[in-house]
């Protein structure tokens, strides 16, 4: 049984196919249109996934979309009923696409598909699970659990902003919703435009920007009582009451009614860009702290409400890796799985196994691995015939090697000489982590690695964090965390071990000074916090990283290495061979290693390419 | 006529019957944009596309 699932329409657009519950491609549409957070039909990512399966639309049993427009169109429509005649203006702004466009939604995806080829539309059935089922169905049916809590936390879906599920067998029973406009997702936002990051794309430089705040100081103190006793009430089971007066997502064009904030913070709205002062800073810690309150008390309702051992985890808000690892810490339950693409991308993919095992009823088998993503490489790979290709192209030379071991043995001493190099190897990554195969990889023990990737490689904010891939085995020597992380979902201290004292003018440094501070012996993945977003690579699932770890361990002694994404600041992730080699040489990264093949970029011909990436990609 | 069909099953099930008068007057509205040709923009914010 093959079923194609969708998303699209909203943000992230992305296809997956599964066959027999089996998951067999997943990509999201922004890495073949090269348009972060792409969300027009997802032409491209169906079309590679029908040519990966070696199926054509006819052969699927069903076409899946991942939320319910009709449910969704009720919800505005009341939204406004109720807050009428506020929010006049949004509706005539909104209206027209609706009664245009996503009404006729069945139709609009006939069309679309259409266009990838011709099908007998009557004889495959299009279904639309609800938006938080589909978040529910791509963290429980992935898990290797046989029963689990699963908690679904997003800006907002149809009606649901939260919702609390219990997974057993093949089935999935929701027990408790939190309702619009009421949402922990869309409070975060509200705080990530506040602090002029781009909404639904920059709550992770938030969630970054938060240990920059100062612990021991009463603003953040004051902050704290000042969101809890205005902004939002939280129950003891975890669900929010957010006051409408103080924002405007419901009914305008923006997250905050700007004014009252200002007040109520007393401080002005940062403008996007702007110098980050101490007081963003603590602002953004102040929400952090709110969030995993919010976040572990309502993973202790579904505790309470379903007695499980086990807890799955997917929505956006389950991207705060933060709020993932305080959850873990608190032990609520003896084990998480999160969802790798847990946004809405990864809605294309619950939305498949939803009808899979809800609709077609079917058994659900669970395997002896760690889980059934495949470490999340779900996406298109490329040939040696693809990479000569480009290398023909740009008149690239280039190194080839016939020996996996000994590309890994020389790319490590790279490494260990303070080279950056691009890596890219076998299947993209679904969902928003680079995991080793379209990453630039870095020395974790070098202190100016850091500074070097944000500043000429990446050219984004210089007070984002890098993040370890660290071989599974060794991860407890580095980190206060026994458990895996194959996902860079989970956030944990290094171990005090590892750590530099703090000098004691140390709170009142700037930002900047703080920064630089050498924090520990792997000072480029040490936040300002002494934490660090890990990604433990295992063998089974990805062994050409995990021998490069390995080789560079065999050098250094350290088994990790700085990953970040294969990008630039508001570019998705290279795709292709060619996406990588205009990556790299746009930017200051030493190396390009695709498959065996190695690009120096002292031997590299110059870029003659006279675009600007700058232009090119919209700043995230 | 398929939507009309979906479109009343959903009213059915979910018993919005007040919100009926509303979605054929939006309905009607659409037609017009339809017949006008005119563009639909969406707004930023994704809780109201």
């Amino acid at each position: 049984m093959k079923i194609l699932g969708i998303s699209a329409f909203y943000h992230d657009s992305a296809a997956a196919i599964i066959e027999d519950g089996v998951i067999i491609a997943a990509a999201q549409e922004e890495r073949f249109t090269r348009i972060k957070h792409d969300s027009s039909f997802p032409s491209e990512a169906v079309k590679f996934c029908l040519n990966y399966s070696a199926v054509s639309i006819n052969d699927l049993d069903a076409i899946v979309f991942y939320d319910k427009p009709l449910l969704k169109f009720e919800r505005l429509l009341e939204t406004y009923y109720s807050f009428s005649p506020k929010g006049f203006k949004s509706f005539i702004t909104s209206m027209p696409v609706w009664i245009k466009e996503k009404m006729f939604l069945k139709r609009m995806l006939n069309e679309e598909l259409e266009k990838i080829e011709e099908y007998d539309k009557k004889n495959i059935p299009l279904l639309f699970p609800e938006h938080h089922l589909s978040h529910a169905a791509s963290a429980f049916y992935p898990s290797s659990y046989q029963k689990a809590a699963i908690l679904t936390i997003d800006g907002v879906g149809e009606w649901a902003t939260a919702s609390i599920c219990l997974g057993e067998g093949n089935t999935i029973k929701i027990l408790k919703e939190l309702d619009f406009p009421h949402s922990l997702g869309l409070l975060y936002s509200a705080f990530t435009y506040f602090l002029g990051f781009r909404v639904n794309s920059g709550e992770y430089k938030l969630m970054g920007l938060a240990p920059y705040g100062n612990h021991n100081s009463d603003d953040v103190a004051a902050y704290v009582e000042i969101i809890k006793s205005k902004l939002v009430k939280i129950k003891p089971d975890g669900s929010v009451w957010l006051d409408q007066k103080f924002f405007n997502y419901a009914t305008g064009l923006r997250m905050v009614n700007e004014k009252k904030w200002e007040e109520l913070f007393k401080m002005k709205r940062r403008s996007p860009e702007s110098e980050l002062e101490q007081k963003h800073c603590d602002l953004a810690l102040a929400i952090q702290l709110v969030t995993e309150e919010i976040v572990i008390k309502m993973a202790e309702e579904a505790k309470r409400l379903t007695n499980a051992e086990n807890l799955c985890l997917a929505g956006g808000v389950a991207l705060n890796c933060v709020a993932n690892g305080k959850l873990e810490t608190e032990g609520v339950f003896k084990d998480i799985f999160i969802q790798p693409a847990a946004g809405d991308a990864g809605g294309a993919l619950g939305a498949a196994l939803a009808a899979y095992y809800i609709y077609f009823e079917k058994e659900r088998k669970i395997g002896d691995s760690m889980d059934s993503m495949f470490g999340s490489y779900l996406g298109p790979e490329f040939s040696e015939l693809d990479v000569e290709f480009v290398a023909k192209k740009y008149k690239a030379p280039f190194k080839k090697y016939d020996s996996n071991l000994e590309l890994s043995k020389d790319v490590a001493t790279l490494l260990t000489n303070d080279s950056i190099v691009g890596w890219m190897q076998g299947r993209m990554e679904f969902g928003p982590r680079a995991l080793g195969a379209r990453s630039i990889l870095g020395d974790p023990r070098n202190k100016e690695t850091q500074k070097k990737l944000n500043l000429k490689i990446k050219y984004r904010e210089s007070f984002r964090p890098f993040a370890p891939s660290v071989l599974a085995e060794d991860c407890k020597d580095f980190f206060e965390h026994n458990g895996t992380s194959p996902y860079m979902l989970i956030v944990k201290p290094v171990n005090e071990d590892r750590r530099n004292k703090l000098p004691d003018d140390y709170e009142s440094r700037t930002i900047k000074d703080k920064l630089y501070f050498t924090r520990s012996d792997i000072p480029a993945v040490t936040h300002i916090d002494f934490t660090a977003r890990i990604q433990t690579v295992h063998k089974e699932t990805n062994p050409n990283y995990w021998e490069l770890i390995n080789e560079f361990k065999k050098i250094s002694g350290y088994g990790m290495l700085v990953n970040t994404s294969f990008n630039v600041r508001g570019e998705p992730i290279v795709c292709t061979p060619e996406d990588a080699y205009r990556c790299f040489m746009r930017t200051e990264m030493d190396y390009l290693v695709i498959n065996n093949y190695v690009f120096d970029k002292k031997t590299q011909p110059e870029w003659e390419d006279t675009d600007n990436w700058q232009e090119e990609f919209v700043l995230d | 006529m398929e939507f009309l069909r979906d479109l009343f099953r959903f009213i059915t099930e979910r018993k919005k019957w007040w919100l009926t008068p509303l979605i054929i007057f939006l309905l009607l509205m659409g037609l017009l944009i339809v017949i006008g040709g005119g563009s639909a923009i969406a707004p930023f914010i994704y809780t109201l596309f």
